[in-house]
């Protein structure tokens, strides 16, 4: 199952001009909790995904939101020349097709 | 602190207080609902606040000095806002006057400030606050090495700081404390954190600061931090061991899920927010449904940080921008593109050295760079798909040089290149770049980048902001 089919929200935005940072959002606690616990998403994927250092990527679980967040360096800063997005937002794509590898035994939901 | 706080019990009589209320708006310009503001006034807050500025709109607004809202707009907000402080008797907070918060942009503020208020015919005891950074000071500060780089931050010489456009220090909630000690109506700030505009009358008046910078934080967004962000203001009541926080406006409510999430938002860490003072960790923050529409959020902590710092924020002239739009659609160009664009590239730099000689010789005179939309356009170096060959692409060639004329004059020969060089698989002449507009070119003025990320260590938090009193009206 794909992060796109079970995830309400997936956006990226700017962390100030020199960072972006990437939320992964879920509405319901059940849906957060089996992701977590698929342990799909983390440093060394978005790494790969993004063809980043891995010790460049802050990765949280943010239990009380049921959402993820990765943060890295902008590879230019806002507004640099090269930079094709002032906002970042468009940045999230990638994580849409992420493969989500749930437990075994444990099954979900996809959102209409 | 204690001093101000001293101060500003003896100006206010008995401060002890259960509960402080406030009123947030969303961002001076976007238009605050007035039926919103007009309700949560009914809640008797003790005072209004709102942000008028973002790095999010670019390096522009801080290095041109203009703002990036429409007078008219930031007009409408501010009168509502003054309006509803006056009926109430409580006192406004307005920070990051102008967008970027520097010193025109507070002056032009202030000059809309006059328009209103000799049109509503009212008194107003007025703090203006300054934040602009002296160039020469902050190259003492560099030689002191008080200056810092914060994570990713870019390189800094003293070249760095004289050749900036324009420096600002975001103020932190001493400044704004001291004005508010001194019994003013309306603070209009230059650059400052958007949660002090909230946490600097509670802490003031010796409630938790780490309650008090959270609720700051939840709010500086308005209603972003709603289920479903719509028009309206926010509301809080901060009280000695929780806060509350509520919308008004049709249709909008505060979750749980909505409150905690918003700590995500613009945030590279969502657990830990660094203000010049220290940090508010909401690591162990619980959030609590009190009815459909508020939240209850408790234990959130405030770690005080020595030494006190102040971010800056810095942009400098990057130069003068033409650009030429259009695209290619040729299956036997696309899947060579790359290789195209490097003879285009090399073709251009050829005609430039032959025509302009020593004008456009140096490095730093000019810079060359294809945007090519369809290939990797909008992500740049994090475009994990990059070798598929599109159907089409719309290419930007974007030329940057010392002076505007130079930058057209480039880009007007760089038109031929584009249209006419050849690939290998047509014989005869061809054109191989659909232009999008005539005259191809498009000038775009200036153009500057974001050239600090870095704090001061300053000798005290008010050091680096000047304020000014004044009565209007």
């Amino acid at each position: 199952m794909k992060l796109a089919d079970i995830a309400t929200l997936i956006r990226s935005k700017n962390a100030g001009p020199f960072f972006l940072t990437f939320d992964i959002m879920f509405t319901d606690k059940e849906h957060y909790r089996l992701v977590k616990a698929s342990r799909s998403l983390n440093a060394h994927m978005f790494a790969a995904l993004y063809a980043c250092p891995v010790q460049t990527v802050r990765f949280f679980e943010c239990d009380n939101a049921f959402a993820f967040k990765f943060s890295i360096p902008r590879p230019l800063p806002q507004g640099e020349l090269g930079d094709g997005d002032l906002h970042g937002g468009q940045q999230f794509s990638p994580l849409m097709n992420v493969e989500i590898t749930l437990p075994e035994g444990e099954s979900i939901l996809q959102r209409c | 602190m204690v001093e101000l706080r001293q101060c500003y019990e003896r100006q206010k009589g008995n401060s002890t207080m259960d509960e402080i209320r406030y009123i947030a708006g969303t961002l001076v310009g976007a238009g605050v609902d007035i039926g919103s503001l007009d309700e949560a006034l009914k809640e008797n807050p003790h005072f209004i606040a709102c942000d008028a500025g973002t790095t999010d709109a670019g390096p522009f607004s801080l290095g041109s000095g203009q703002p990036a809202f429409a007078r008219e707009a930031v007009k409408r907000d501010i009168a509502a806002f003054l309006d509803a402080g006056h009926r109430a008797g409580i006192p406004v907070l307005i920070g990051s006057a102008g967008t970027a918060g520097e010193d025109g942009q507070v002056d032009w503020t202030l000059d809309i400030v006059n328009e209103i208020v000799r049109e509503m015919g009212i008194k107003l005891r007025v703090a203006v606050i300054y934040a602009e950074q002296d160039k020469d000071a902050l190259v003492e500060v560099f030689r002191q090495g008080r200056l810092k780089p914060l994570d990713a931050a870019p390189h800094v010489d003293e070249d760095t700081i004289k050749g900036s456009a324009h420096i600002v220090g975001m103020m932190g909630a001493e400044p704004l404390q001291k004005a508010l000690a001194e019994g003013v109506d309306f603070i209009l700030a230059g650059r400052c954190s958007d949660s002090a505009l909230y946490a600097a009358l509670p802490i003031l008046h010796g409630f938790p600061e780490g309650l008090a910078w959270h609720a700051g934080k939840v709010v500086e967004c308005g209603t972003l931090a709603c289920e479903t962000a719509g028009k309206g203001i926010m509301f809080v009541h901060l009280r000695q061991d929780h806060f509350l926080v509520k919308p008004f406006g049709q249709g909008l409510r505060c979750t749980p899920q909505s409150v905690a999430a918003h700590s995500l938002y613009e945030n590279v860490d969502p657990f830990h927010f660094t203000e010049n003072s220290g940090i508010v960790d909401i690591t162990e923050a619980t959030y609590e449904a009190v009815d459909p529409i508020t939240v209850r959020v408790a234990n959130s902590h405030f770690q005080p940080v020595d030494p006190y710092t102040v971010k800056l924020e810095g942009a400098e002239l990057l130069g003068y921008q033409s650009v030429i739009i259009g695209g290619i659609r040729d299956p036997f160009l696309l899947r060579q593109l790359d290789r195209w664009l490097a003879h285009v590239r090399m073709y251009i730099e050829e005609t430039i050295a032959r025509v302009l000689g020593d004008q456009a010789a140096k490095e730093d005179d000019y810079h060359l760079m294809f945007h090519v939309y369809g290939r990797d356009g909008v992500m740049g170096s994090l475009e994990p798909n990059r070798a598929a060959v599109p159907k089409e692409v719309g290419i930007v060639l974007e030329v940057t040089a010392t002076t505007q004329q130079l930058a057209t004059t480039i880009a007007k020969l760089s038109r031929q290149p584009l249209l006419h060089y050849p690939i290998a698989e047509w014989h005869g002449a061809t054109t191989t770049f659909a232009c999008l507009y005539n005259p191809a070119y498009i000038e775009r003025g200036a153009v500057y980048r974001f050239n600090l990320h870095h704090v001061i260590i300053p000798h005290s938090p008010l050091e680096l902001f000047r304020t000014k009193y004044i009565r209007i009206g």
